[in-house]
């Protein structure tokens, strides 16, 4: 089995660190993974993004331009660009902070996750990623809480803090 | 244990935990992350490194460390390695061993910096003057990728010859699990570098040579080392068998898609064997001999307008038709478009 993904959003909203994050709980159980970051020149305030694929069996190309079995959304310019590339009954967990027009999809799953004001109420923009994680876990059996757990601590073991205000993050989305 | 990692990093923790003390580079994308590496973790490892004023500096500081017997590296991409062709030379000229990276972006000229490989004439031909080669090796990796610089180092010292690791932008900034081995490189005698004498004989690592009587047997004798690499160093992946009736040859990024499109072609009814050259220099040549009776065509997929179809062609000797599909500019083909064309070849389309 082989799903590919695309994490997207704005320069800053940790999109890369979220794709690199769920590369690291699916190595860590033993999948085949590629993170690959979209490194074209592009300007301050525009898209980032990056493509995850987990796979039981090696995996050839790491680039998901067609084909997207999850789309993971921070902002409204991703779903534009990615949207029509999900695969019918493929899974898109989107940022309903600031995407606030509905998913013009009606064959495809999707997970609204409040992420940029649940962050903001932490008091720390930056765990918007983390929140995202949520939406995996809700809506996909790709890995577990305890998965997650596991592998922020690998990242951010030395730092007590850290790993509490990133889980925290992460239990206010579900 | 595996760690997540790009493959411009993994190259640096690799080159490291092979002993490399010394790097010497310049900036440019999609390389950056090399020296950004180990402008830290050499220094921590206490290694020296030097971001030189140009590529060429680099490469010259590069054949000063190596001369003094060094384990030594550089890295660039495309018209970075480009500028230093002149100091490559000059290393295999001096018979010195060294680790050059080449991360390639689309060209000619400064071009593009998505990934490409239009560096395969560069790499294996030479820009720099005189008869020499260089090993190439073409990992499809990260995994590879770090094995090879590992590897590298000790295929430039068994035969005092520059080395080449070629990727491109799409190897150098994915990330993949890596694993890094305990590199288990010999100690390999170096009585041939400079420094102090203490009593022998001054070595002197240089290339000026204007007796062509000397120069003619020193090149023959470099020429037998290159036939020993021939015969030791060659590497390639084929999954040719028989009863496939077309062989597609890719290296690099352009064989993961490749695996892919034989996957899709055998799907559809078309069997399909992959040969992937690891080795660019020396080529693979043996194996295109003795292809299945069943193989009627041979297809060469390259990010190109076509290089590396030239050394295929030679390798087939005109005994099977060899076509090309390629892409370039840093546009990379996905695996239906190779196997559309693929397709549209054994059909005779």
């Amino acid at each position: 089995m082989t799903t590919r993904m695309v994490f997207s959003g704005f320069g800053g909203q940790g999109v890369l660190t979220l794709g690199q994050i769920i590369a690291t709980i699916a190595m860590n159980k033993g999948k085949e993974v590629t993170w690959m970051p979209s490194y074209g020149p592009e300007m301050r305030g525009g898209t980032a993004n990056c493509a995850v694929i987990i796979s039981d069996s090696s995996i050839g190309s790491p680039q998901v331009i067609t084909n997207i079995d999850v789309l993971c959304a921070l902002n409204m310019p991703s779903i534009d660009k990615f949207l029509p590339k999900v695969n019918p009954g493929g899974l898109v967990i989107y940022n309903s902070s600031i995407i606030t027009e509905a998913i013009a999809r009606d064959d495809v799953r999707t997970v609204a996750i409040d992420a940029t004001n649940i962050a903001l109420n932490l008091g720390e923009a930056k765990v918007q990623n983390m929140v995202m994680i949520a939406g995996f876990l809700t809506a996909s059996d790709l890995f577990t809480k305890d998965d997650v757990q596991a592998a922020l601590q690998s990242k951010f073991g030395g730092k007590p803090e850290l790993m509490a205000m990133n889980m925290a993050a992460i239990e206010k989305g579900m | 244990m595996k760690i997540l990692m790009k493959g411009n990093e993994a190259i640096c923790e690799a080159a490291i935990r092979a002993g490399c003390v010394g790097f010497f580079g310049y900036p440019i994308t999609p390389q950056n992350e090399v020296p950004e590496y180990m402008s830290t973790k050499m220094a921590e490892s206490g290694g020296t490194f030097v971001q030189a004023e140009s590529e060429v500096a680099a490469i010259n500081m590069v054949y000063g460390a190596s001369a003094a017997g060094a384990r030594v590296m550089t890295s660039s991409s495309s018209p970075g390695i480009a500028l230093k062709q002149e100091g490559i030379s000059y290393l295999a000229a001096a018979d010195l061993p060294c680790l050059i990276v080449s991360v390639s972006r689309s060209g000619p000229g400064l071009a593009g910096i998505l990934p490409s490989q239009s560096d395969y004439f560069q790499a294996t031909k030479g820009g720099g003057n005189g008869d020499y080669y260089m090993p190439v090796f073409a990992p499809n990796s990260v995994q590879e990728a770090t094995d090879f610089v590992q590897k590298s180092f000790e295929v430039a010292e068994r035969y005092r010859t520059p080395v080449m690791v070629l990727i491109d932008g799409l190897l150098g900034q994915m990330m993949e699990p890596v694993e890094f081995s305990a590199p288990n490189i010999p100690q390999f005698d170096k009585s041939w570098a400079v420094g102090p004498r203490n009593g022998r004989e001054r070595n002197i690592r240089n290339s000026l040579d204007l007796s062509p009587e000397s120069l003619e047997q020193t090149n023959i004798r470099r020429f037998k080392r290159y036939d020993e690499i021939i015969a030791n160093e060659t590497r390639v992946e084929s999954t040719v068998q028989d009863g496939d009736e077309v062989v597609v040859v890719a290296y690099g990024t352009s064989a993961r898609i490749a695996v892919n499109a034989i996957e899709e072609l055998g799907a559809a009814g078309i069997k399909a064997g992959l040969i992937r050259p690891i080795t660019l220099w020396p080529f693979p040549n043996a194996a295109f001999q003795n292809l299945p009776a069943s193989v009627k065509h041979v297809v060469v997929v390259e990010l190109s307008q076509g290089q590396m179809v030239f050394d295929v062609k030679l390798a087939v000797a005109g005994k099977l038709p060899v076509h090309f599909y390629g892409r370039n500019g840093g546009m990379i083909f996905e695996s239906p478009e190779i196997a559309r064309e693929v397709t549209k070849i054994v059909r005779g389309e």
